[in-house]
C-alpha cells in the first residue's frame, strides 16, 4: 500500500524546489524592477523644489508672490548625543519640544529609515542665520530653505485659495504625482491652476557609502535633474477693485460680482465674509476657526449661493415677453396695489403711477405688471397648454444662463435653479396648476435660484445687448492656455433688437432723480450713464435681501456688476449704493461720494443676518 | 563480496559521508554569509569573537563536537530505549518556559541560563521525531487503528499546542510537516488532498476573492475528471469543464469593466451643465451593474446545474462523480464561510493577524516593510550577484534580522540566482539523501526517524525562503544551518547526526 510513496514524496520535493526557484528567478532575472528598487536604497536623492508659479492681476499687480522660509530638518538616524538645552535655546523652542519629536521618530524609526524630517516649519531668518553658525554641533540636524507664499495686496483671499502640506489623502488621489512633504494649492485658483503653478520637482542624487555617509554625487550628476519653475497665472481680477469690495461688503453677508462685458473676464468677485490673505499665509493655524466660524468664510457665495434673484429678475420676462410678442413697449397695465387674482387673493406691490407702461414698470418696479407679463406668456395660445407655455419659457430663461452651470473656471459653480413643468406636476396634480399658482416666476420669486454670478453675466448680457462671454477668472498669458469656449460670444435665444428697449427702463430706474419713482436713483453717477435695476428679494430666514445689478457707461459699457447683500433690505439699500461705488471706483479711479462710501463701509449687518 | 564485507567495514564506509560532507558545506556557507550580513555593522575579522561570525565559530566548532560524540561515543540503540523520558523532560521544558521567559516581543518561548539562551522548541523537534519514530515503529502498529492514529496525533500534537501557547506560531508550522511521515507510513493520500484543497481555498478566498476560490475548485475538479477518466470520454469532459471555468474566470474582468463603464457614465451625467430636475431620471438598465456581486452568479449556475449531475451520477452509478459533487459543494460551503466568519464574527485584531500573517494587509507591524527590503536585496542580486561583501542591500540594515531568519537575502543578493540555485540543491540533496537512506533501512525506528529530519528540515526550508521572496507570510523560523544562532544550529546537527548514526548502526549489521 505504501509502495513508490517515498517517490512520490521526492517528486514533491522537486517540486517544491521548483517553486522556490522560480520565484526567485522571476526575482532576479526576470523583474527589473528590484534592481531599480535597490539602487533607490542606496542612493539618496535630495529633492529640489521649483518656486511656484506667480499669481498676478489683470494689470501685472501681484497677488500672490514667493518668499523664502527656512525649515529645521533632522535625519533621526545620523542623531548623535548633542546638547539639547542648546539647541532648544537657538530654535527659541521648549527642550521638551525637541525631546518629544525624536522620541517619536524613534517610535517610527521603521518607518522613516534613512529620510529626513521636518522638525520646525517657517523660521524666520534671523533665528535661521543663529542656527546656522552653531549647526556643526548638532549632527544630523540641517536646515532647509522653502519658498512660502507671500500675499502683497489684501485682495480676493478666498478666490486665490490656500497652499499647505500635501496629506495621505490628497497624495492617494493623485497617485505618484505627489510625495509626503510636498505643497499643493488646496482650494481656489491655487487648487484649480495647480498644474501649472506647481512647476516640476528636480533631484540631485548622492552614493552613500557603507557607512551611511553619503559620499559622492551619484555618476558625477549626469542623471540629476534640475528642478522646473512653475508658470506665472494672469487672472483677470482688478486688484484695487477687488479690495474695495471687499471693503464696501465688510461686516455683510453677500457678494459683488463685477464682469467686463466686452471680455466676459470677471474684474472683482467678492464673498463676504471672507479671508484675509494673512491667515492664507498660515492656514494651518487658522484653519480651525475659519472652517468654525457660522458665516463660512471658505464658502464662495458668488458661485456656490443660490439665492432668488427678485426683481431683477422682471428684465428676463420683460425681454421673454417681447420675443413671445405678448408684450410691447407701449403696453400699459394697471397697478392698484398689486395683483389681484382669483378669489380675493393678492400679489402685493408699493404705490407707484398706475396704469403705466414698460419702461415705467422697470423704472418703479412693477409687480402687476410682471403679472400679466407671465401670465400672457403662459397662457399664450400658441402652446396648448399652461405646462407647454412654461417650458418654453424655461428654455428662454435657461438661454441667459439661469438654471444651469455656466461653464466659468470655479469649480465649485453652481446651477441654480429654473422650475419646469415637471416641477409643478408633482407639486400639483397633472393639470391642478395654472398661471396664477406660478405667478411668483415673474418677479424672481418662488421656485427660481441663481447665483451672484449668474446675475452679474445676466447683467453682462444686457450690457452687450444680447450676448455674453463664459465669465472666467484666468487669462490666457505664456504657457498658460485657457479654453477656447471662452472666446465664444454665447447669445440667448431672445433677439437682438428687444435689449435697447429694456435697457432704457433701467437708465430710467438710475437717472430719473429723486421724486420721480425710479428706484435707484442713488446708484446714479455723474458723467456716468448708469443703467441699473434693483431687487428685493424675499428671504425666509430673516430680513429681505437687497440685489442689485446695473452696467455703465449705457454706450459701450466697461462695467457689469451684481450686488447681493444677505438681509439688507430694499435694493436701494445696500446692494445699489454698494455696486454704483464699485462702477464709479473702476471708472473714475476715485470714488468722489465719501459720505456715501463711509456710511456703506461702515454699515454691519452681522446681527441680521441668521448664522448656519 | 557484501556477505564478505559485512562483519568489516571501517568507518569510511558504515557512515554516509556525503550527508556529512553536504552539512559541513553548508554550515560553511552559512559562517561566511554571517559574515557578509554584520561586517559593516560590527567591524572585525570573519572569526573574531565581537564579530557575530566569530560567535557562530564557536557554536560550529561545539556542534562539530556534539556530532562526534553522537556518532562516535553514544550507543545509538540509546535513542529508541529514551525516547519517551527524553519526550517527557523537553515537553515539561516546552509548558514551564511560557511560564518563566522574559517576554520577547510577545513570544515566551526563551530560556535564559547565564549567557547561553535556548529554546526548548527547537530540541523539541528531536524529542518529538524520536518518539514518533518509536512509537510507530511498535510492531502491531496501524494508523488505521482508531487508538493508534490519536496517540500519533498526541505526539505530534502536544508540543506544537505548547509552542502555540509560547505564540511562537511560526514554530508550531513546522510539525504540520510530520504529515509526510504519516503519509509514507501508509495515511491515506486523500488527507494529503484534503488538507492541501482546504489551505489553498482558505488562502485564495481571504488573498483574492471566493470567487476565484470557487472557479480554482472547479478547475482542479474538471482537471481531475479529465485525468480519471477513459481517453475517450476526456475530450467531451474537457471541453465542456474546461470552457465553463474558462468563461465563468473571465467573467469577473467583463463586469469590472462594465461597473467603469456605467460609472464613468454617471461621472459624465454629473458633469453636465444642465441638472435634471428632481424625478428626471437618467437611469438604465445597466445601471444595476455596480451594485450586484457576480459570484451570486457562479453560485445560481452551480445550483441550477446540481440537481442534473446528481441523477446523472445515481442513474450511471459515477462514483468520481458523486465524489466531485461532494467535494464542490462542501467547498463552496467552506469557501463562504471562510469569507462570513472572517468578515462578521472575528474581532478586528484577529482579523489583523490573519491578513498579516496572509500579506493581505501590507505594513501592519511593519511585516510588509521586511518582506519588501528582502525582495529587494533577492531580486537585486541578478543572475551572479554582486560578489562577496559587495551587496548593499544586506550590507547597509536593509533587511532586518540578516544574519538571522533573513540569511537567504545575503545569499540572493551577493551570489545572485547560481548562488541560491546551488544552495537550494544542496538542501534537496540533503532531504532526498535522508529519504533514500531511510528507505534503504530495514529496522522502521531509523525509517521512520529519518523521515522525520527529512520532512523537519523541508518544513524550514520552505517556509523560510518562502518568507524571503514572498511566497509565505513572515513567519521567524531559521534556515537550517545557514541561520545564525547556537540553538538552531545544535538542534539540526543532532537531528542530523542521529540520524546518521542509527543508520550506521544498522549498516554494520547488513
Amino acid at each position: 500500500m505504501t509502495e513508490g510513496r517515498h517517490t512520490k514524496l521526492l517528486a514533491g520535493l522537486g517540486i517544491a524546489a521548483a517553486i522556490l526557484l522560480g520565484k526567485i528567478f522571476s526575482l532576479q532575472v526576470l523583474d527589473d524592477s528590484y534592481k531599480e528598487n535597490a539602487d533607490r536604497n542606496a542612493t539618496v536623492y535630495e529633492t529640489i523644489y521649483p518656486t511656484r508659479g506667480v499669481i498676478y492681476d489683470r494689470n501685472g499687480n501681484i497677488l500672490v508672490g514667493n518668499k523664502v522660509a527656512y525649515d529645521i530638518m533632522v535625519s533621526p538616524r545620523e542623531v548623535k548625543e548633542f546638547d539639547t538645552l542648546a539647541l532648544a535655546k537657538v530654535l527659541g523652542v521648549e527642550p521638551d519640544f525637541i525631546r518629544e519629536k525624536l522620541n517619536e521618530y524613534d517610535r517610527n524609526r521603521s518607518r522613516i529609515g534613512y529620510q529626513s524630517q521636518v522638525m520646525i516649519r517657517s523660521l524666520p531668518s534671523e533665528i535661521y542665520m543663529r542656527f546656522d553658525e552653531v549647526n556643526y554641533r548638532f549632527p544630523g540636524f540641517h536646515g532647509q530653505v522653502r519658498s512660502v507664499r507671500d500675499y502683497p495686496i489684501n485682495a480676493g483671499g478666498n478666490l486665490l485659495g490656500y497652499v499647505s502640506e500635501v496629506n495621505p489623502a490628497y497624495i492617494k488621489r493623485h497617485h505618484g504625482e505627489y510625495r509626503s512633504g510636498d505643497y499643493a494649492g488646496m482650494t481656489g485658483i491655487e487648487a484649480a491652476r495647480e498644474n501649472d503653478l506647481r512647476g516640476e520637482k528636480g533631484y540631485h542624487i548622492y552614493l552613500r557609502n557603507s557607512k551611511n555617509q553619503i559620499e559622492q554625487p551619484y555618476k558625477d550628476g549626469a542623471e540629476d535633474k534640475e528642478a522646473v519653475p512653475g508658470h506665472d497665472v494672469t487672472t483677470t481680477i482688478d486688484a484695487p477693485l477687488q479690495k474695495y469690495g471687499q471693503e464696501l461688503m465688510q461686516n455683510k453677508v453677500g457678494s459683488v460680482v463685477a464682469i467686463e462685458p466686452s471680455t466676459g473676464e470677471i474684474l472683482a468677485l467678492v464673498s463676504s465674509p471672507g479671508i484675509d490673505v494673512n491667515a492664507l499665509a498660515d492656514i494651518g493655524k487658522h484653519y480651525k476657526e475659519i472652517a468654525e466660524n457660522p458665516y463660512k468664510p471658505m464658502y464662495n457665495r458668488a458661485v456656490s449661493a443660490s439665492y432668488p434673484p427678485g426683481s431683477v429678475f422682471k428684465l428676463v420676462n420683460g425681454l421673454v415677453g417681447l420675443e413671445e410678442g405678448v408684450l410691447t413697449p407701449s403696453n400699459m397695465y394697471p397697478c392698484s396695489q398689486g395683483y389681484h387674482f382669483g378669489a380675493g387673493r393678492k400679489l402685493g406691490c408699493h404705490s407707484h403711477k398706475s396704469p403705466l407702461d414698460m419702461e415705467e414698470s422697470i423704472m418703479m418696479s412693477c409687480n402687476a405688471y410682471y403679472c400679466y407679463v407671465l401670465k400672457n406668456i403662459l397662457d399664450n395660445k400658441k402652446y396648448d397648454n399652461v405646462a407647454e407655455g412654461l417650458d418654453a419659457w424655461r428654455e428662454y430663461v435657461m438661454s441667459f444662463g439661469f438654471g444651469r452651470k455656466l461653464g466659468s473656471d470655479f469649480p465649485a459653480e453652481l446651477s441654480g435653479n429654473i422650475p419646469s413643468s415637471k416641477t409643478y406636476n408633482r407639486a400639483y396634480k397633472r393639470g391642478h396648476w395654472n398661471s396664477t399658482t406660478v405667478i411668483s416666476l415673474s418677479i424672481g420669486q418662488g421656485e427660481i435660484l441663481a447665483t451672484p454670478l449668474h446675475l452679474a453675466n445676466f447683467c453682462a448680457t444686457l450690457a452687450n445687448r444680447g450676448y455674453y462671454y463664459i465669465p472666467h477668472i484666468i487669462k490666457a498669458s505664456e504657457g498658460v492656455e485657457i479654453d477656447p469656449k471662452y472666446y465664444e460670444k454665447q447669445y440667448t435665444k431672445v433677439s437682438l433688437e428687444h435689449f435697447p428697449k429694456v435697457i432704457n427702463g433701467m437708465w430710467r430706474a438710475v437717472n430719473s432723480g429723486p421724486g420721480s419713482g425710479g428706484t435707484a436713483s442713488i446708484a446714479a453717477i455723474p458723467g456716468l450713464d448708469v443703467c441699473g435695476k434693483t431687487g428685493t428679494a424675499q428671504n425666509p430666514r430673516g430680513a429681505d435681501n437687497s440685489v442689485f445689478i446695473c452696467f455703465a457707461p449705457r454706450e459701450n459699457p466697461k462695467i457689469a456688476v451684481a450686488a447681493y447683500v444677505e438681509s439688507g433690505g430694499f435694493g436701494a439699500n445696500f446692494a445699489a449704493p454698494i455696486a454704483s461705488l464699485m462702477v464709479e471706483k473702476y471708472l473714475k479711479g476715485e470714488v468722489a461720494r465719501k459720505d456715501l462710501e463711509r456710511e456703506k463701509k461702515n454699515a454691519n449687518l452681522m446681527s441680521r443676518v441668521k448664522k448656519n | 563480496m557484501i556477505e564478505e564485507n559485512r562483519h568489516k567495514r571501517d568507518l569510511r564506509d558504515s557512515i554516509d559521508w556525503k550527508l556529512i560532507i553536504v552539512y559541513i558545506i553548508l554550515v560553511l556557507i552559512g559562517w561566511v554569509n554571517i559574515y557578509a550580513a554584520v561586517h559593516t555593522s560590527e567591524p572585525g575579522a570573519i572569526y573574531e569573537w565581537g564579530v557575530r561570525s566569530g560567535k557562530q565559530l564557536i557554536w560550529m566548532l561545539t556542534a562539530f563536537s556534539l556530532a562526534a560524540l553522537i556518532l562516535f561515543v553514544i550507543p545509538p540503540k540509546l535513542w529508541e530505549v529514551s525516547s519517551i523520558p527524553l519526550y517527557g523532560f523537553v515537553f515539561v521544558l516546552l509548558i514551564a518556559v511560557i511560564f518563566l521567559s522574559k517576554d520577547v516581543n510577545g513570544s515566551h518561548s526563551w530560556f535564559e541560563l547565564g549567557p547561553v539562551k535556548f529554546q526548548p522548541a527547537e530540541i523539541s523537534k528531536i524529542t518529538t521525531s524520536l518518539l514518533l519514530a518509536a512509537y510507530m515503529s511498535r510492531p502491531n502498529f496501524r494508523l488505521g487503528k482508531l487508538k493508534d492514529f490519536i496517540v500519533t496525533m498526541a505526539i505530534i500534537g502536544l508540543p506544537m499546542l505548547s509552542i502555540v501557547a509560547e505564540s511562537e506560531t511560526g514554530s508550531a508550522l513546522v510539525y504540520t510537516g510530520f504529515i509526510f511521515v504519516l503519509y509514507r507510513e501508509g495515511l491515506s493520500g486523500w488527507w494529503l488532498a484534503f488538507i492541501g484543497m482546504a489551505i489553498l481555498l482558505f488562502i485564495t478566498t481571504l488573498t483574492l476573492s471566493p470567487y476565484s476560490s470557487i472557479i480554482i475548485l472547479a478547475a482542479i475538479l474538471t482537471l481531475c475528471a479529465v485525468i480519471k477518466s477513459p481517453r475517450k470520454e476526456n475530450r467531451k469532459r474537457l471541453l465542456i469543464g474546461g470552457s465553463f471555468v474558462g468563461v465563468m474566470a473571465l467573467l469577473p474582468s467583463l463586469w469590472r469593466t462594465a461597473v467603469k463603464a456605467v460609472e464613468r457614465r454617471q461621472a459624465f451625467l454629473d458633469s453636465r451643465y444642465y441638472v435634471p430636475q428632481p424625478g428626471e431620471t437618467d437611469r438604465f438598465w445597466w445601471d444595476f451593474f455596480p451594485t450586484f456581486d457576480p459570484v451570486w452568479i457562479l453560485v445560481g449556475l452551480i445550483a441550477a446545474a446540481l440537481p442534473f449531475l446528481v441523477y446523472h451520477a445515481y442513474r450511471h452509478r459515477d462514483r468520481f462523480l458523486g465524489m466531485s459533487i461532494v467535494a464542490l459543494v462542501s467547498g463552496m460551503i467552506m469557501v463562504f464561510s471562510t469569507e462570513y466568519i472572517f468578515n462578521n464574527i472575528l474581532k478586528d485584531y484577529q482579523r489583523g493577524r490573519i491578513e498579516v500573517l496572509l500579506g493581505i494587509k501590507e505594513d501592519l507591524a511593519g511585516a510588509g516593510y521586511n518582506v519588501n527590503q528582502s525582495k529587494i536585496a533577492i531580486g537585486s542580486g541578478g543572475l551572479f550577484g554582486k560578489g562577496y561583501l559587495q551587496g548593499t542591500q544586506t550590507t547597509l540594515g536593509f533587511v532586518p534580522e540578516q544574519a538571522t531568519d533573513f540569511i537567504f537575502c545575503t545569499v540572493g543578493e551577493e551570489w545572485g540566482f547560481v548562488g541560491c540555485l546551488v544552495i537550494i540543491l544542496l538542501y534537496v540533496f540533503l532531504i532526498s539523501r535522508l529519504i533514500i537512506d531511510a528507505e534503504r533501512c530495514r529496522s522502521p525506528f531509523t525509517r521512520i526517524y529519518g523521515y522525520c529530519v527529512a520532512a523537519c528540515i523541508f518544513m524550514h526550508l520552505f517556509i523560510n525562503i518562502g518568507m524571503t521572496v514572498g511566497l509565505m507570510p513572515v513567519i521567524g523560523i531559521p534556515l537550517p544551518l545557514l541561520s545564525y544562532g547556537g540553538s538552531s544550529l545544535w538542534a539540526f546537527t543532532i537531528l542530523i547526526f542521529i540520524f546518521i548514526a542509527l543508520y550506521r548502526d544498522e549498516k554494520k549489521y547488513f
